[in-house]
């Protein structure tokens, strides 16, 4: 079980096939009080780098993007109902959705916790 | 004591927020001229009525003429006298904020000064009083302002022709956006799905992009805050259909590029779209059609001075360059050589082209029903030909030269990211760089109501921490910008040092600070009758 970073704030945790995606706590720091959530449907298949879901803010509406490529498992109801989870627990309970991976060599070019902090500490 | 048990009211502000038993606190709520003022479901009852029906109305002795559609139960609608109706707008229009009080510094809106003289045209009964469906030789006189506005707007920008029928800004884009589908089309090149949006452009941008189909692609900003020109280059390709880019940008830049950029997507098949937003800084001294521009469209509710934010409506006339202008939307005007001037609509589109135009015209569609805003297209001219093309000119210079002196003035209290790369445009944007830990831009938004302004536009555009996007217009004196400058300098130097109090700002307003986040997810969207609450709770 490993967790990677994007340089769009997004983390993944890859567990055999599978991974669990959300954004990072850095982003949701920035991005500030979460009002909406609205995560891909299962089945969706999406490419590495798609618009996957969306994230409002009181202060901004953004895309999240898949890190990878799959087809998307499942993704997270208690969102709907309490988009603060992300806010909270963002690199935990706030998760997005849960995708199958159908090139786990993409996950290469993702960094690992420690290279994301020092972009993070950069930014 | 008024109750709104919809759920959540704000807390009030009666006594100056210095919590209860303060000296200055009244009995009423309302603070001298200041009027509390509850919701209209609140003070209205079911027994009160302002109109005094004749029974006979209703009934003339022969029964009631409603079949058996009388309504048997009430309908929960608040019932109000005349006067009470009447005061209770008065007084929630007294807790408004408007260009015709004060400074009203929102970035990329030019809420400039609406001058009475156009107000004055739009109400002459000629204009006023006509119908769109009336006998076109009835309205030569209203033809004739949509066709020299038309021709005002193409001789300000360069282009070839104007499409006058979209609403607003963002219906403007759609409209550009389907001239440039409908035109590659034409090419049979429909299969151009990628629409490029820089960064700095306006956030209606790629929403209208996805709107109309196209799949949308970013391109990031150089450390200058323009378009980075190698990037897009890069990206430009067989599948691009267009870029969508706005200059001024909304960073407050003129993009020095743009004509480097227009060669290059003309030059991979692409088209151009400009969002004119932010006319107003070049108007009379930059012609987009110089640029390289195919469709841009014009706010006359920003540049040409038609009233804007709730006084609307919008309009959006859309300039086209000479590849787009075949594909533009119907209806149209067009003067004849006998000085007719002609609306001409689908049932005598083709004949009209064929006669006039060589055959070339392929209109997409309509947006609209009718032609489009008359009463702006008045407004429009109205400010046009009282400024004439030396006072449009002179209105850009001083826009620029405002946001200027606000920048300036603002050094070494406000960070300006962009500062460095020299004068900015219409927009001076400032980051929230420096601020004491815990305090935002919201902060000193809120501090700036307190002090009697409508807050900047904040948050946006997203490359710049914490946004704060102020512009001036040419409206104001000098005098009115140092008053406003004295404010937002008092506000940041408390963000700066961490005033404590600024974190309760506003406290002078009808309502202190509001829960966004909580309006937010849980928004109330509908008065509810509060009895079915009070059964709940006993």
């Amino acid at each position: 079980m490993s967790r990677y970073f994007t340089r769009e704030h997004e983390w993944i945790e890859v567990t055999g096939n599978g991974a669990t995606v959300g954004i990072t706590d850095y982003a949701q720091h920035q991005l500030g009080d979460i009002v909406f959530a609205e995560v891909p449907a299962v089945g969706r298949t999406l490419a590495k780098g798609d618009e996957a879901a969306v994230v409002e803010s009181v202060k901004a509406a953004s895309d999240v993007y898949s890190p990878v490529s799959g087809t998307v498992t499942e993704g997270n109801e208690a969102l709907s109902d309490d988009p603060s989870l992300v806010n909270s627990a963002a690199e935990g309970d706030g998760w997005f959705f849960r995708i199958d991976l159908t090139n786990p060599s993409e996950l290469d070019g993702l960094m690992d916790e420690d290279a994301y902090k020092s972009f993070v500490a950069a930014l | 004591m008024s109750v709104n048990a919809s759920g959540w009211r704000p807390e009030r502000p009666a006594n100056g927020g210095s919590g209860a038993g303060d000296a200055t606190a009244t009995f009423s709520g309302n603070r001298a001229l200041m009027l509390d003022e509850a919701l209209i479901f609140e003070i209205g009852t079911a027994e009160t009525t302002g109109v005094d029906l004749d029974a006979s109305m209703l009934d003339d002795g022969r029964g009631n003429r409603l079949g058996g559609l009388a309504r048997t139960a009430p309908i929960g609608l608040p019932g109000l006298s005349e006067p009470e109706t009447v005061r209770h707008y008065t007084r929630l229009s007294r807790q408004n904020y408007a260009i015709d009080l004060g400074l009203f510094p929102l970035g990329s809106c030019t809420m400039k000064h609406n001058p009475r003289l156009n107000e004055r045209m739009a109400r002459l009964p000629g204009f006023a009083d006509i119908h769109p469906l009336q006998p076109v030789d009835t309205v030569q006189g209203a033809l004739a302002v949509i066709n020299e506005l038309a021709f005002w707007l193409i001789d300000l920008t360069g282009m070839h022709g104007v499409a006058m029928s979209p609403k607003a800004g963002a219906h403007g884009e759609l409209c550009g956006i389907l001239c440039i589908k409908a035109a590659l089309e034409k090419r049979g090149e429909g299969d151009r799905k990628v629409v490029l949006v820089p960064e700095s452009a306006h956030g209606t941008n790629p929403a209208t992009a996805a709107f109309a189909g196209f799949k949308v692609e970013g391109i990031p900003a150089n450390a200058n805050g323009r378009v980075d020109l190698e990037a897009l280059k890069a990206r430009l390709g067989p599948d691009v259909a267009a870029v969508m880019i706005t200059n001024p940008n909304t960073c407050g830049l003129f993009e020095p590029d743009m004509k480097a950029i227009s060669d290059a997507v003309h030059a991979a098949g692409g088209y151009v779209y400009c969002d004119g937003a932010n006319f107003n800084a070049i108007v009379g001294r930059v012609r987009p059609g110089d640029l390289g521009i195919d469709a841009m469209h014009i706010n006359l509710h920003k540049t040409f001075s038609t009233p804007h934010g709730g006084g609307g409506p919008g309009s959006g006339p859309v300039v086209l360059s000479e590849a787009l202008s075949p594909f533009g939307p119907l209806p149209y005007t067009a003067r004849t050589a006998d000085g007719h001037i002609h609306l001409i609509e689908e049932e005598r589109a083709e004949e009209f082209s064929n006669e006039h135009f060589g055959g070339k015209l392929d209109s997409f569609g309509r947006m609209t029903a009718f032609h489009g805003q008359m009463g702006m297209f008045t407004r429009a001219l109205t400010y046009i030909l009282s400024h004439g093309a030396d006072g449009l000119r002179q209105v850009a210079e001083d826009a620029v030269l405002n946001a200027n002196y606000v920048l300036r003035q603002l050094e070494g209290v406000l960070e300006a990211p962009f500062a460095h790369s020299g004068p900015c445009m219409h927009e001076a944007l400032f980051s929230d760089e420096g601020f004491a830990d815990g305090f935002s831009t919201l902060d000193v938004a809120k501090g700036l109501i307190d002090e009697g302004y409508h807050p900047m536009t904040m948050y946006f555009p997203l490359v710049v921490h914490g946004a704060m996007l102020v512009e001036p217009t040419e409206t104001e004196s000098k005098a009115a910008l140092d008053a406003f400058i004295g404010s937002l300098r008092a506000v940041a130097e408390r963000a700066r040092a961490g005033d404590a109090a600024l974190k309760a700002a506003p406290v002078h307003a009808p309502r202190r600070r509001l829960d966004e986040t909580l309006a937010a997810r849980k928004p109330i969207l509908a008065w509810k009758d509060p009895a079915p609450v009070a059964e709940a709770a006993e």
